[in-house]
């Protein structure tokens, strides 16, 4: 324990939180989306896979309690490497330009936070005050027949895919996995995994949005 | 990229000590010739302030021959100025343009204090190689060579590691002032290296938390560093140095209380 704490008092220790936290929020993102798959099989495959879930309360308890703790670690770290950051350049550049940065890293500290009001907003609208309880497949239909609450759906997931584009790769880096071999693959990976979630999640939207999934 | 005399303005970031209020002046630097190196165009310049009677502008250079790690301007916005893989000292007015406007600006890091113009104060690398970046070996005659056996490919990697030049556009170009890049390259040079095991564990805490210490910001793997390192460094290195660590902390016999600097 002392060791796990004098690493995490380092930069380095905290880095590699936020990708060990990531990578399990990242796990579960997976996860949903295969299981949010169902909608396209009907009401009953959607409504039996949640009410599957539901009878396994260990399970979703516990991935519950796990997410809370990933997520408290992963802004926790955030947060206090970004109060260092900023004050570690001093004075301000007048002219600044960046030579290897794309845009996703560079909006890392945008879409973060941004993901964190949209997760708010998600969890408040289907899990926690649910239009129609036990009726998931109503519940998303409905709400996304809105325009306006498909839109936000469409930006949370973009945010989504362009935060975990570098944070994948990023997190590679962070714990120290890396080969020379290998080394492309890290974003041959993270291009896959936001690019499949990303498409994947903003497809139930867009579906309802277009009359292929209806009540 | 004319062989020709080019006229350009400079705007010059001046300070005239640490925690001194600083601005920018204008200078026009005229006829100069594009054979010139950056450093050499600024002598010029610098002449011409002295026989108007008016302070120099101080910038750091030793070697001018992009090997001591001694210069460092960023020019336009770019640690080492526009072109890959060159120290200033190394890079030739022939990269810029008749007329251009060249904005010249000091390494800007909390770990890098200013002592006067573009001079910055760098003995915070110098305290993180103190912590670490160090062998202990049985001094004297020298050994046989070949005594201690070292793979080709490793001595190359560890050679790769080694040519950082400590010149710190590093911790100038990265958008969190992060000095990751100098301190993996010389955690994993010596590493690598079969003389280096003896300290390996420690040297890694003990290099890192200095880095902490000395105010430097945190990687977000962006890659800045790399692009600007005129010695190539490779960002892979720090992927290293995290492993390093972590391996340190997880395996070291060591007692806790070695570990806290
Ligand atoms: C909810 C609020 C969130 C905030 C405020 C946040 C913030 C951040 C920040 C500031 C970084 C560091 C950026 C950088 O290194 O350039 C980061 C990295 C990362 N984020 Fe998040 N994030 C959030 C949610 C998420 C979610 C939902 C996921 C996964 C789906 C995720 C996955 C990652 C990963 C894998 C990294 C890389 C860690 C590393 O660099 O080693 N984050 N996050
Ligand atoms: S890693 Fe490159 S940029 Fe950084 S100090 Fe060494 S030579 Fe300079
Ligand atoms: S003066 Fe030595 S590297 Fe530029």
């Amino acid at each position: 324990m002392q060791r796990a704490l004098t690493l995490y008092q380092t930069t380095v220790g905290k880095k590699v939180v936020m990708a060990l936290s990531g990578g399990i929020i990242v796990g579960f993102v997976v996860g949903h989306f295969l299981g949010n798959l169902n909608l396209y099989l009907g009401p009953e495959a959607l409504n039996g896979y949640a009410a599957k879930l539901h009878s396994l309360p260990a399970l979703v308890w516990g991935t519950r309690i796990l997410l809370l703790f990933a997520f408290g670690a992963h802004i926790g770290s955030a947060y206090q490497l970004w109060r260092r950051n900023v004050s570690a350049r001093g004075s301000r550049y007048k002219r600044r330009k960046d030579l290897a940065t794309d845009y996703a890293a560079r909006t890392m500290y945008w879409t973060g936070p941004i993901l964190l009001l949209y997760l708010i907003y998600h969890l408040l609208e289907f899990t926690i005050l649910p239009a129609h309880p036990g009726d998931v497949y109503r519940n998303v239909v409905e709400a996304f027949q809105n325009p306006w609450i498909s839109a936000f759906y469409l930006a949370g997931n973009l945010a989504l895919g362009l935060h975990i584009f570098h944070g994948i790769f990023s997190a590679f880096q962070s714990i120290g996995a890396n080969h020379p071999r290998y080394n492309s693959y890290r974003r041959d990976l993270a291009i896959a995994i936001s690019a499949v979630i990303t498409l994947g999640n903003v497809s139930f939207p867009i579906s309802v949005l277009a009359g292929i999934v209806t009540l | 990229m004319a062989d020709e005399l080019i006229n350009v303005t400079l705007h010059v970031w001046r300070q005239r000590g640490p925690n001194r209020p600083g601005g920018f002046e204008t200078y026009h630097a005229k006829d100069i010739t594009t054979h010139m190196s950056f450093l050499e165009m600024l002598d010029v310049v610098n002449e011409d302030l002295i026989e108007k009677g008016t302070e120099p502008i101080a910038f750091d250079y030793d070697c001018r021959e992009g090997i001591c790690g001694t210069c460092g301007i960023v020019v336009n916005g770019v640690a080492h100025g526009p072109q890959k893989l060159t120290t200033v000292c190394q890079l030739h007015m022939r990269q810029f343009e008749d007329g251009q406007e060249i904005w010249l600006e000091p390494w800007r890091a909390q770990g890098f204090p200013i002592v006067k113009d573009l001079i910055v104060d760098r003995s915070g690398f110098d305290r993180i190689i103190q912590a670490g970046g160090y062998i202990s070996i049985r001094t004297g005659s020298a050994s046989e060579a070949n005594e201690m056996p070292i793979a080709k490919e490793v001595a190359d990697r560890a050679m790769d590691a080694a040519a950082c030049i400590g010149c710190g556009a590093c911790v100038a170009a990265c958008p969190n002032a992060s000095a990751s890049l100098f301190t993996a390259a010389k955690i994993s040079h010596l590493s690598l290296m079969p003389q280096g095991q003896a300290e390996r564990a420690d040297r890694a805490r003990r290099m890192v938390a200095q880095m902490d210490a000395e105010g430097f910001g945190a990687c977000t793997n962006h890659g800045e560093c790399e692009a600007a390192c005129p010695k190539g460094v490779s960002l892979e290195w720090i992927a290293r140095m995290n492993r390093e660590l972590v391996r340190a902390m997880v395996k070291s016999e060591t007692p806790a209380r070695t570990r806290n600097r």
